[in-house]
């Protein structure tokens, strides 16, 4: 018995090891003074004095972000008015209808999203650049809103809306003072796998964003098909720690507002289906 | 038997959220599927169908493309069940979980190229090898690296819903199956392993799907010895502009997502590739 646990331990903590290497090797490697991924020639910081200057990085970086941030924004907002719209269908067959043309693009491959709206795009005689990508964004985003907030208003005491209702409140009134307060932490983990989502993004974006434009994954996809570069390891060790304090953060949120825990369950996986 | 105010209601819900509906989910659809049945003058033809289904090249590739998402969900599933059963029994098992989960956070990309440094001719693992004697060999570019590097990427998303299904498990069944004489073997093959099934399905669905549509890595790693269903789409829509063959071979991967959906069904659950849920 103890000594199956312990092979069971050393098999654990090999996987873990072999799960992390690849990420503290890109880390590591970011110092390294020389020019290549072997062979540790010393510590030095200058990939990151090299990562500071190159404006084109810089650029990509401050897109990326705000593709990120209005499209998750956007998002949210569509994607509320849609779980308030289905939460209200009094009928069970339509409902289920609305709730799965919402999940097609989840489940769907990345690459068919991003063949598909392309083919969208051109057909509207829409130029691909920086609102082709946003649109795509804010439109993949849109259901993992929707499923994140319908739980919360199913969870909202349906009597706090007929109470409103009774003490003259109009339309506004009601959803800006009684449901927006109540659903807001799932408007907020919404928006935060939105962001990631968008962060994250590789192929629906490689697929409609055109000659001019570019993000970080896609900038990253064409250096790396060029060979390696080590401002590249630099980048990554910056996005590791983005991706620690996102983790940080959203389990913060989740955890704040997990305390009604009759649903039991936590989201904890980001958009990384796009390969 | 609508109210006045709820109808404006929810009218000023549906607007944008039906606007995104038609406009993103149900018109890309319908373009992808038109462009599948049309010439590029759009005349409606089958043609692209008969060129699909008439190519020995296409049908040896959709094949090739299945076999190593079979492969790469196999080689996932191996792994990633024991270890999904171990962490089962940790102490602070939702802590482990969350460094299992804490990789797929980390851009996909970088990954990818963290792989190209490890795996180059002069890279690490050959420097590696060549302390045991070993010659540097071409790791990059073949079958293998493309596997590895998919394997890696996959195994959260394999170990995440057999953990779940496995946390489910009443440990009392357990005791039960123990009390009745059951050795540990017997009670993983009869008790343990059924009743984790709808875990296993998820997970195969979870990795299988994407595994079809995979097209960065087979070209940082498999270098285009792998080309997958998805490498051919872009391929026709980036490279050769033949959007209407790339269109019918979109089409065959929805069907196919369509299949592996339906086979790996499980009446019970719902579970979407992109989102995992931890049970408390």
């Amino acid at each position: 018995m103890s000594k199956n646990v312990k092979w069971g331990n050393i098999y654990l903590w090999f996987m873990f090891v072999i799960l992390y290497l690849p990420i503290f090797f890109l880390v590591i490697y970011s110092f390294n003074s020389g020019d290549v991924m072997q062979g540790w020639e010393g510590f030095s910081l200058k990939h990151y004095v090299e990562l500071f200057a190159d404006t084109r990085i810089l650029e990509i970086v401050v897109n990326t972000f705000l593709v990120a941030l209005l499209s998750s924004l956007l998002a949210s907002m569509i994607g509320t008015a849609g779980a308030l719209y289905i939460y209200n269908l009094n009928h069970e067959l339509v409902k289920n209808v609305f709730l799965s043309l919402n999940n097609i693009l989840l489940v769907s491959p990345d690459v068919i999203i991003g063949a598909s709206f392309l083919i969208l795009f051109t057909v509207m005689g829409f130029s691909l650049g920086f609102t082709s990508v946003l649109l795509s964004h804010i439109a993949f985003s849109i259901p993992i809103v929707v499923l994140m907030v319908l739980p919360r208003l199913q969870e909202m005491n349906r009597s706090l809306v007929a109470a409103a209702k009774d003490l003259g409140a109009n339309n506004w009134q009601m959803l800006t003072r009684v449901i927006l307060p109540v659903i807001s932490p799932g408007i907020l983990a919404g928006f935060f796998m939105a962001f990631t989502y968008s962060l994250d993004d590789f192929a629906v974006t490689f697929f409609v964003t055109g000659n001019g434009f570019s993000t970080l994954s896609v900038e990253i996809y064409s250096r790396a098909r060029q060979g390696v570069s080590l401002e590249i390891n630099a980048l990554s060790a910056m996005m590791f720690l983005v991706s620690l304090i996102l983790v940080l953060v959203y389990y913060a949120i989740s955890s704040r507002s997990g305390r009604n825990k009759k649903q039991g369950t936590r989201l904890v996986l980001p958009a990384s289906e796009g390969l | 038997m609508m109210t006045k105010s709820k109808r404006q209601r929810q009218l000023f819900y549906l607007i944008p959220y039906s606007i995104w509906l038609i406009l993103f989910v149900v018109a890309p659809l319908i373009l992808l599927l038109f462009q599948s049945l049309t010439t590029p003058n759009g005349h409606f033809t089958l043609k692209n169908y008969a060129t699909y289904f008439g190519s020995g090249t296409y049908l040896r590739m959709t094949f090739n493309s299945v076999w190593y998402s079979f492969l790469i969900t196999a080689i996932t599933l191996v792994i990633s069940y024991p270890m999904a059963y171990l962490l089962n029994q940790l102490k602070q098992k939702q802590f482990w979980l969350l460094l299992i989960i804490l990789p797929t956070w980390i851009n996909l990309l970088l990954k990818t190229y963290a792989f190209i440094g490890l795996l180059s001719k002069s890279g690490t693992v050959n420097n590696f090898i060549g302390l045991f004697g070993i010659v540097p060999q071409q790791l990059l570019f073949s079958d293998w690296s493309f596997l590895l590097v998919a394997a890696y990427i996959e195994i959260p998303f394999m170990i995440l819903p057999i953990f779940n299904s496995l946390a489910e498990i009443n440990p009392r069944l357990e005791q039960a199956s123990r009390d009745l004489g059951a050795n540990k073997w017997q009670t993983l093959k009869r008790i343990i392993l059924p009743l984790s099934m709808p875990g296993v399905k998820a997970g195969i669905q979870a990795v299988f799907i994407p595994s079809l549509s995979l097209f960065m890595i087979t070209r940082l790693i498999g270098g285009n010895r792998v080309i997958t269903l998805g490498t051919a789409i872009e391929e026709h829509f980036l490279v050769t502009q033949n959007w209407q063959l790339g269109s019918t071979i979109g089409v065959i991967l929805i069907v196919a997502m369509v299949i592996t959906m339906i086979l790996t069904r499980d009446r019970i659950r719902r579970t979407g590739r992109k989102r995992g849920t931890l049970h408390e």
